[in-house]
């Protein structure tokens, strides 16, 4: 019974979530555009798949990726191993954004530019080598982010520093690398963290920063993620003046 | 009935495509390296099911209803009859985009708002932070960084100005504000700015992009295209920062 009632609050919050997603389209639809919905049955079942899906995927993350994260990240404290943490870190960050769909399909569109740009040739196979060659990047710059955001957990530095530094990376980059590449540079950077990753990696920098003495979870523990945002408008960049 | 379920299937097949490679590196490394035992086993993997099946029903749910709808929507607001795109005059005048700079802040608005990764990152700030961030203090702040982040990424796309003007300004007023702003909050604030594009966010606003680069003369939309997503990533930092600010001011004020 207290299990319903739970559920049941739950799809509550996530009806709500959801909520201002159906009024904006609602309104433009019929108010501006003034035209009718096209396939009110599917919107309403779609709608219905959503709000089961959110509610079921908030479950989980207190079940598994909170626990999961944080769990790991005391037994990481408690092993003592720098290198088997920082591969660890190194092998998340890579690991989840090598396949990432967004990111495959932004590599793509990139390839197509940079054909047309004449900095490949037109052929498929130039273009696919282009497109891989990018993913990679983008995989090993946030490999390489989570693993500097680990080691400034551990070493306390803060978290501004290492921020600034990064613009100043895009600045510089900017000023340098060709003008075709830079709009993909940029929004490489947002799509790197999944909805899978975000919780499992703040759950890490909240578990390391809470198990080691004289850190603060909320100064120290987050910014994983920012670093991962940052990194890969850099390497991009990067691999654009390469080629 | 039997097209959906298979479309079901393969979509579940995809999420579960995804979560494998992260599955294997979290296992791997738990069993290999740490050697410890999970703590709750059963609960783990009841917890990632659900993480899997909800993810797909999410993803499905937003394929089958929202995402149609929201793209054909922006491909309408931005069709040169509705921008009132005249054969005399190649510019339109700004007012000719109201809908679309409406449109563009309240979809980025309300796509925030839905974003499952800001819901995972606005529980865990509200526990480290003992209460004193709230769920949705945290969401609505982000949510208005990204509403604002888009309406001005559409007004460059519109205005034909460079994408990394904007940028360095942004960076700027980021860093100005980094030293005025509480010190908790600014690792978390930079982090909002990662987590608010994904799943939701980022097919409906690239839907955006992709129509007023096309329809707006002069605009190519393979150069012109891009941009917005890194506008929705950098607005949302200062818009936290500035609601640490604001409420930090705030209890001062009271506790005078």
């Amino acid at each position: 019974m207290r299990l319903i009632k739970h559920f049941a609050a739950s799809l509550f919050n996530s009806l709500r979530d959801l909520a201002p997603i159906v009024i904006v389209i609602g309104f433009f639809q019929l108010v501006v555009l003034q035209q009718p919905i096209p396939n009110l049955g599917g919107l309403l079942i779609g709608s219905l798949l959503v709000v089961l899906g959110l509610t079921l995927f908030v479950q989980g993350l207190n079940l598994a990726l909170f626990p999961l994260g944080e769990g790991m990240a005391w037994d990481f404290a408690r092993k003592g191993s720098l290198p088997w943490l920082l591969l660890f870190a190194f092998a998340l960050g890579f690991g989840t954004t090598v396949a990432e769909p967004a990111l495959l399909k932004i590599a793509e569109e990139a390839a197509v530019i940079a054909a047309n740009g004449g900095m490949i040739t037109q052929s498929a196979e130039s273009q696919a080598a282009y497109s891989d060659g990018l993913r990679y990047t983008v995989a090993i710059s946030v490999g390489f982010a989570i693993v500097l955001g680990v080691l400034r957990i551990l070493k306390g530095w803060p978290v501004q520093y290492l921020i600034i530094g990064g613009y100043l990376g895009v600045v510089v980059m900017t000023a340098l690398a060709p003008a075709e590449i830079i709009g993909i540079a940029y929004d490489s950077g947002g799509v790197t963290t999944s909805t899978i990753t975000v919780p499992l990696v703040t759950a890490l920098g909240v578990g390391l920063a809470s198990s080691i003495k004289g850190r603060n979870p909320m100064t120290d523990g987050f910014g994983l993620i920012a670093f991962a945002s940052l990194t890969p408008m850099i390497f991009v960049m990067g691999y654009g003046m390469l080629l | 009935m039997n097209g959906a379920l298979t479309h079901f299937i393969e979509v579940l097949l995809g999420t579960m495509l995804d979560v494998l490679p992260i599955a294997a590196i979290l296992f791997g490394f738990q069993f290999l390296v740490l050697r410890r035992p999970l703590k709750n086993p059963r609960e783990v993997l009841i917890g990632l099911l659900m993480v899997l099946v909800g993810l797909t029903l999410f993803l499905e749910g937003l394929d089958l209803a929202l995402f149609p709808l929201g793209e054909l929507m922006a491909a309408q607001l931005t069709s040169p009859e509705l921008l009132d795109i005249g054969s005399e005059s190649l510019q339109a005048e700004w007012h000719h985009y109201f809908w679309v700079y409406l449109f563009a802040a309240s979809i980025g608005f309300s796509t925030t708002i839905a974003e499952p990764s800001l819901i995972a990152v606005a529980i865990k700030a509200n526990q480290v932070s003992g209460g004193a961030i709230t769920q949705w203090g945290l969401r609505i702040a982000v949510a208005i960084g990204v509403a604002l982040g888009i309406a001005l990424g559409s007004y460059r796309i519109i205005s034909g100005t460079p994408l990394h003007w904007y940028i360095m300004t942004g960076y700027v007023v980021v860093m100005l504000q980094t030293l005025l702003a509480p010190r908790s909050i600014i690792a978390l604030a930079y982090d909002s700015g990662g987590v608010t594009t994904s799943t939701v966010t980022v097919p409906l606003v690239a839907a955006l992009g992709l129509g007023l680069s096309s329809n707006i003369p002069g605009r190519n939309p393979m150069l012109d295209g891009f941009g917005l997503i890194a506008f929705a990533s950098l607005f949302p930092i200062m818009s936290v920062m500035a609601y640490a600010q604001l409420s930090e001011w705030r209890s001062r004020k009271r506790s005078q």
